[in-house]
């Protein structure tokens, strides 16, 4: 019963109800091959929020990652321009590693200066677009002047689904495993679920966030490269105003703003929740100047519906001990 | 503790204030923004020959009232340990009301009240949410900033809202004597008005007291969630009052209008000293770091750097200015 009354299962069967909607319109949207096109376009998304829900598990915020994901990007798009000859690998690695630095410095600034990360994270938002303005002059990398492996990478099919959802579909497996079978995965829920009992229990909660920073940090890099890759551009303003639908698909998905919840599976499917919107709205006929307003509405319901679910009464341990008092 | 200390702190004194009030406000953050602000208008003035002049002066204040206005209400939310990061949608919706009453055939009086109207039920919106339901406001106006703009977008499309009446413009682009904008006109006295209510009132004492700690302010008989409920209802004002403003000196609504505007207002709000985490902040504060962001960014306009960069000065003044002090604290534990 606990299993049907879960947030994941409640979300899976508000996706599946929203399927069953845009099929009784629109029949070819839930043929395999669309849902697999379908999960491919939400993979960054995907990948983005389950970075985005370890940073909120431990009580913070990270608005940067959009930024961090088209300067990373656009720095991929310039070493394959300046050298076409780089393999594909070796920019994935520095795609990592750039992403990382940059969640990096931003953990290190909420850990050692103790700075809000909501303050942090905006202030990096605006100086990591700013920088690759100062990189470019704000001239565009057209697909023209990339190299076929650099834009071939992403969309290379394996066993029916392209390298961009297989690269989803690990990070999933890897966050999972990080978070139920790990001491790292432990201490992130620790940390949001009570700093000072995290403390006492041992656990450096500064160097925990700064940990969530810089894996935040590296998969939105990870997911610059395939963007750009993918879209075959790179501009200042890829994926402007991203971070929202971000930390909108980890509300979605039951992660609680206040730390201490978060489930990997609920923050992918709370992105193949808009995930599955974005996609079905030109399908069913709806004006994609809808997809703004449906995707605001679906916060605000998700996080009202998450704050009922979540108000359950304190257990009372000792009856005779609250008499007594 | 010796005598002559003992002696020093009698009745009336508090003694965690044992410097000079001179003292006390030299050292402040808000003398500390003054003088960057200074510093900021000399070299300004030095960069560019065409600096201090009275009417560039003057079209220097356009680009930050409108934010600014935002900034006062704003500073007491997050001084009371809230957020609003809708205001941008807000005036994004009011706008576009204010475009259809205008298409409706109505004249300057019914705009402008449509914009403060429109402005105010979206405060009263977010307001509900927070209050009534006790949701988290940063994720609440999250929400209701794709709302709100997704609402204009359903609205206006790709399309945009022209012919606005050409006494409407009054607001944007008047002047009400030499070279002081009705705009600047508008937020100094609004910047009167928020200061008395924060430092002078019961109500101002209320919104530090929920900011500090908004159990004890109950248990104290401060009606918590009325005052919240009354901030974000003066926020959406402010955003609907800003809508009117910039309506009016762009002639024109599009549904992207003031896009990003809520970061920067939040970074002006931050600058001026207000605690992110609320309980602490002031006033005069902000309306400095108002000055202070409206010169960065016209000092460096004239000297031909483009927008993005100056966001970068912005991004990077907003850390600096709240690492500096801390850096320095560190420093000095060692």
């Amino acid at each position: 019963m606990t299993q049907l009354k879960s947030r994941e299962a409640i979300l899976v069967g508000a996706i599946l109800l929203l399927l069953a909607l845009v099929a009784s319109r629109f029949p070819g949207f839930v043929t395999p091959s669309n849902l697999l096109a379908v999960f491919t376009d939400t993979a960054p998304l995907i990948i983005l929020a389950l970075g985005q829900m370890v940073v909120i598990l431990t009580r913070s915020i990270d608005l940067s990652v959009a930024a961090n994901l088209a300067l990373t990007g656009m720095v991929c798009a310039l070493i394959n321009v300046s050298f076409p000859g780089v393999p594909v690998p070796v920019l994935v690695a520095l795609a990592l590693g750039l992403g990382a630095l940059m969640g990096a410095i931003n953990g290190f600034l909420v850990w050692k200066l103790t700075i809000p990360p909501i303050v942090v994270t905006l202030g990096t938002m605006t100086i990591f677009r700013g920088i690759i303005f100062l990189l470019t002059d704000g001239s565009w990398v057209n697909s023209h002047q990339m190299s076929a492996a650099f834009k071939a990478f992403p969309r290379e099919t394996i066993f029916g689904l392209p390298i961009l959802g297989w690269i989803a579909v690990i990070v999933t497996l890897i966050l999972g495993l990080v978070m139920s079978r790990t001491t790292l995965g432990r201490a992130f829920f620790a940390v949001g679920g009570n700093p000072h009992a995290a403390v006492y229990t041992g656990i450096n909660v500064g160097r925990t966030q700064f940990l969530s920073f810089v894996i935040s940090g590296m998969l939105a890099g990870l997911t610059g490269y395939l963007w750009v890759a993918r879209y075959a551009v790179a501009f200042v303003d890829i994926a402007g105003g991203f971070e929202l639908d971000v930390v909108a698909a980890c509300v979605i998905g039951g992660v609680s703003i206040a730390g201490g919840i978060a489930t990997v599976g609920g923050a992918v499917l709370g992105a193949l929740f808009l995930g599955i919107i974005k996609n079905a709205l030109p399908v069913i006929d709806v004006s994609p100047f809808w997809q703004l307003a449906i995707s605001g509405a679906a916060i605000i319901i998700a996080v009202t519906f998450n704050s009922r679910a979540g108000r359950s009464k304190g257990r009372v341990i000792l009856k005779s001990a609250e008499h007594a008092q | 503790m010796n005598l002559a200390e003992t002696q020093q702190t009698t009745a009336r004194q508090i003694p965690d204030r044992l410097t000079t009030p001179l003292v006390r406000t030299l050292k402040s953050w808000e003398s500390l923004l003054l003088l960057v602000a200074i510093g900021i208008f000399i070299l300004n003035s030095f960069a560019s020959p065409y600096f201090l002049n009275a009417w560039n002066l003057s079209d220097a204040t356009f680009n930050f009232t409108e934010k600014a206005m935002i900034a006062l209400a704003m500073a007491l939310l997050i001084i009371a340990g809230e957020i609003d990061l809708s205001v941008a949608s807000i005036i994004a919706l009011a706008s576009t009301a204010m475009g259809l009453v205008m298409q409706a055939g109505f004249g300057t009086p019914a705009i402008v009240a449509t914009g403060l109207v429109t402005g105010l039920l979206c405060g009263a919106f977010n307001g509900v949410l927070v209050t009534r339901l006790g949701l988290p406001s940063i994720v609440v106006t999250i929400g209701t900033m794709s709302l709100f703009r997704g609402i204009s977008y359903i609205v206006l499309g790709d399309g945009a809202f022209r012919g606005y009446p050409s006494e409407f413009a009054w607001f944007g682009q008047g002047y009400v004597f030499w070279v002081i904008t009705v705009e600047l006109t508008i937020f100094a006295i609004l910047a009167v008005i928020y200061g008395i209510v924060l430092h002078k009132t019961n109500f101002g004492r209320a919104v530090y007291a929920i900011g500090n700690n908004a159990t004890a302010a109950n248990f104290s008989g401060i009606r918590v969630e009325r005052v919240k409920f009354i901030l974000f209802l003066l926020t959406g004002l402010m955003s609907g009052l800003a809508a009117v403003c910039l309506t009016s000196r762009l002639g024109s609504t599009r549904p992207s209008i003031a896009s990003g505007m809520e970061l920067e207002v939040v970074t002006m709000v931050v600058l001026g000293g207000v605690s992110i985490l609320g309980g602490s902040g002031s006033i005069p504060g902000v309306v400095i770091a108002a000055f202070v962001m409206g010169l960065v960014t016209f000092g460096l306009g004239l000297l031909n750097v483009p927008g993005i960069v100056m966001s970068i000065v912005i991004g990077a003044l907003l850390i600096g200015v709240i690492a500096l002090p801390r850096i320095y604290q560190n420093l000095r534990r060692k």
